[in-house]
């Protein structure tokens, strides 16, 4: 069966959120795309060859390899989480989200179509970035089945968070806290510039109570075979996070928070 | 689109069984009830903040109710959603757009809401009876404000609604397009749809609709065939036109209230037409030699049973207000 044969398949409604989805974010692609990839390749350049040198090697990787899987991570993540919140957002702002709520589309449905319009705008960012990096440092993809699987369920981790925080926030400010208290510090603090190893005892467990640190690791153990966690443990936790989130986003729209009065 | 069943008659097309709804401490809508068979042209008046949108979006699934039962052909709006909304198609009060979108994406994406792919033919005669099939190719920013409220009208009837719920669909709107938007009822309704209108302009609802139902501060003051309703307002306004200007009233006129025009050419009054005074007039024309050219006698509008009913306190209306007053 072709890939629209098996596309025909699935539910129309759900088939046109997803459209809709994906079509909004690719007429902003200045802001959706190659806004993100440049600001990746930016801290390629700034940490991986003006600053790569001072951290040494990584399990017998240079710093560019280390580097590349956080920022595709980064990229990833942030990316998934702002498609579907911003959308709702917008939505709910501009008052069409009523399209939405008054159409006969059940609250999976509605789920599955922001989601998975968010993981493909996540994972076109991600391969987007690997796509650039690639160039200056090609990685090994030691785990392909695993990394893919990796990037899958973070993808939806932060697209279902997205259809909370959209969900949930009621002006814009409310929405940016998320990126601005929650996503980047997580991020940044994830070892995404630096392995964990190299942090004083207490950080060091510290760390560990941050998720994105074993999403990140996870994606490098998918590309280069080594990381600061324990990879299998880190994935069983992101499934578990996936479905405790889409519980979280089905009691949502069933119960009508803050969509129907 | 899966098709829905409808069930056969006496099933009516909308049922509301006393449905409450409470924002917090107000009561936006106390105990309504209301039925409306398949086919009739229904419209739902009510001043500013009288519980009509309230009620709209109950059965839309916008709004929760409180308590009561809105049910769709016999199906449930909460529990039965996807039937009740498969089968409806509202307008909103608001001119809401998505602007990311041409008026033909709109369509299309609304018909896919709706479980539809097939229905080109039909979204092109939309474009057409609306008069967008020129602007099909513009995003909703670059629209009018007429252009944009028939966009609305096209979504909501996108996927062929047994039932259609205009609120408020002409506000805003120039002469040309009101006609055109009243026209475009018309036909839906001949053709078996259903249609709920809310509107402020009473003379729309003169025009359009079969029965009427008039609601303040959550309640009907009144639910009833807008012949009857009107029937209901005894005042009659009286004109008579004079062949030559008279310099004073005679008395009996003016006992009854009458008044004479600043040119002396034009005699108005309101009689009461069930407590005898026109009797009186016609008596006291019969005594006086007035140079009479015309005669006119008004009924009343649908405005005057408007303004009757919503002036007086919503909760003494139903014991004071005509027969027919539903509560």
């Amino acid at each position: 069966m072709s890939l629209s044969g098996a596309a025909s398949l699935l539910p129309i409604p759900f088939r046109t959120l997803f459209y809709r989805e994906v079509h909004r974010f690719f007429i902003v692609i200045n802001q959706t795309l190659l806004a993100p990839v440049i600001s990746a390749v930016l801290y390629l350049f700034i940490f991986g060859f003006s600053l790569g040198n001072r951290f040494g090697s990584f399990h017998g990787f240079s710093y560019l390899h280390f580097l590349v899987p956080g920022l595709v991570m980064m990229g990833l993540v942030n990316n998934s989480f702002q498609n579907p919140s911003s959308s709702l957002m917008i939505s709910k702002f501009e008052g069409n989200i009523v399209d939405i709520l008054m159409a006969p589309i059940g609250h999976v449905e509605i789920i599955l179509g922001y989601m998975l319009g968010g993981m493909f705008r996540g994972l076109l960012v991600g391969t987007s970035i690997l796509l650039v990096s690639s160039f200056f440092a090609p990685p090994p993809f030691s785990h392909p089945v695993y990394l893919i699987t990796v990037a899958l369920l973070s993808a939806a981790l932060f697209s279902l968070l997205g259809i909370v925080a959209g969900i949930w926030a009621e002006k814009f400010d409310d929405l940016a806290m998320f990126p601005t208290f929650i996503i980047t510090p997580l991020t940044y603090l994830g070892g995404v510039f630096y392995s964990i190893s190299i942090l004083p005892p207490f950080w060091r467990k510290v760390s560990l109570l941050n998720p994105l640190l074993y999403m990140i690791n996870s994606l490098r153990f998918g590309f280069l075979g080594v990381c600061d966690v324990n990879p299998w443990w880190s994935l069983a936790s992101l499934a578990v996070l996936d479905a405790a989130l889409f519980g979280v986003c089905y009691a949502m729209l069933k119960s009508g928070y803050r969509l129907r009065r | 689109m899966k098709t829905i069943p409808i069930p056969d008659p006496p099933v009516p097309a909308l049922e509301v069984r006393s449905v409450s709804k409470n924002y917090g401490a107000v009561r936006a809508l106390d105990g309504i009830t209301l039925s409306i068979p398949r086919g009739e042209l229904f419209g739902l008046l009510g001043p500013n903040g009288a519980g009509k949108s309230t009620l709209i979006n109950i059965i839309t699934g916008l709004v929760r109710r409180t308590s009561g039962d809105v049910k769709v052909f016999g199906y449930d709006v909460e529990r039965d959603y996807r039937a009740t909304r498969s089968l409806l198609g509202a307008v909103p009060q608001e001119l809401i757009y998505d602007h990311f979108f041409t008026v033909r994406q709109t369509l299309k994406i609304q018909s896919g809401y709706y479980g539809l792919t097939g229905n080109a033919a039909w979204v092109e005669e939309l474009l057409e009876r609306l008069e967008l099939k020129e602007h099909e190719n513009k995003t909703i920013r670059e629209l009018s404000g007429g252009m944009k409220r028939r966009l609305l009208v096209a979504k909501a009837m996108v996927h062929r609604p047994a039932i259609l719920i205009l609120d408020e669909p002409t506000a805003g709107v120039d002469v040309a397009l009101r006609r055109s938007l009243w026209n475009l009822v018309r036909q839906v309704h001949a053709q078996g749809t259903t249609v709920v209108l809310t509107t402020h302009y009473l003379d729309e609802a003169e025009e359009l609709c079969e029965r009427v139902g008039i609601i303040n501060h959550g309640v009907f003051v009144a639910l009833d065939r807008k012949e009857t309703l009107m029937q209901q307002i005894h005042n009659r306004r009286v004109t008579m036109e004079l062949g030559a200007r008279v310099e004073r009233l005679p008395e009996d006129l003016a006992s009854l209230g009458a008044t004479l025009s600043e040119d002396g050419r034009r005699i108005t009054l309101l009689v009461d037409r069930s407590d005898g005074s026109l009797q009186s007039l016609v008596a006291a024309l019969g005594r006086e030699s007035l140079p009479l050219v015309d005669f006119q006698v008004a009924g009343a509008g649908l405005e005057d049973v408007f303004l009757e009913l919503t002036a007086e306190p919503s909760r003494g209306a139903g014991s004071r207000g005509p027969a027919g007053v539903a509560r």
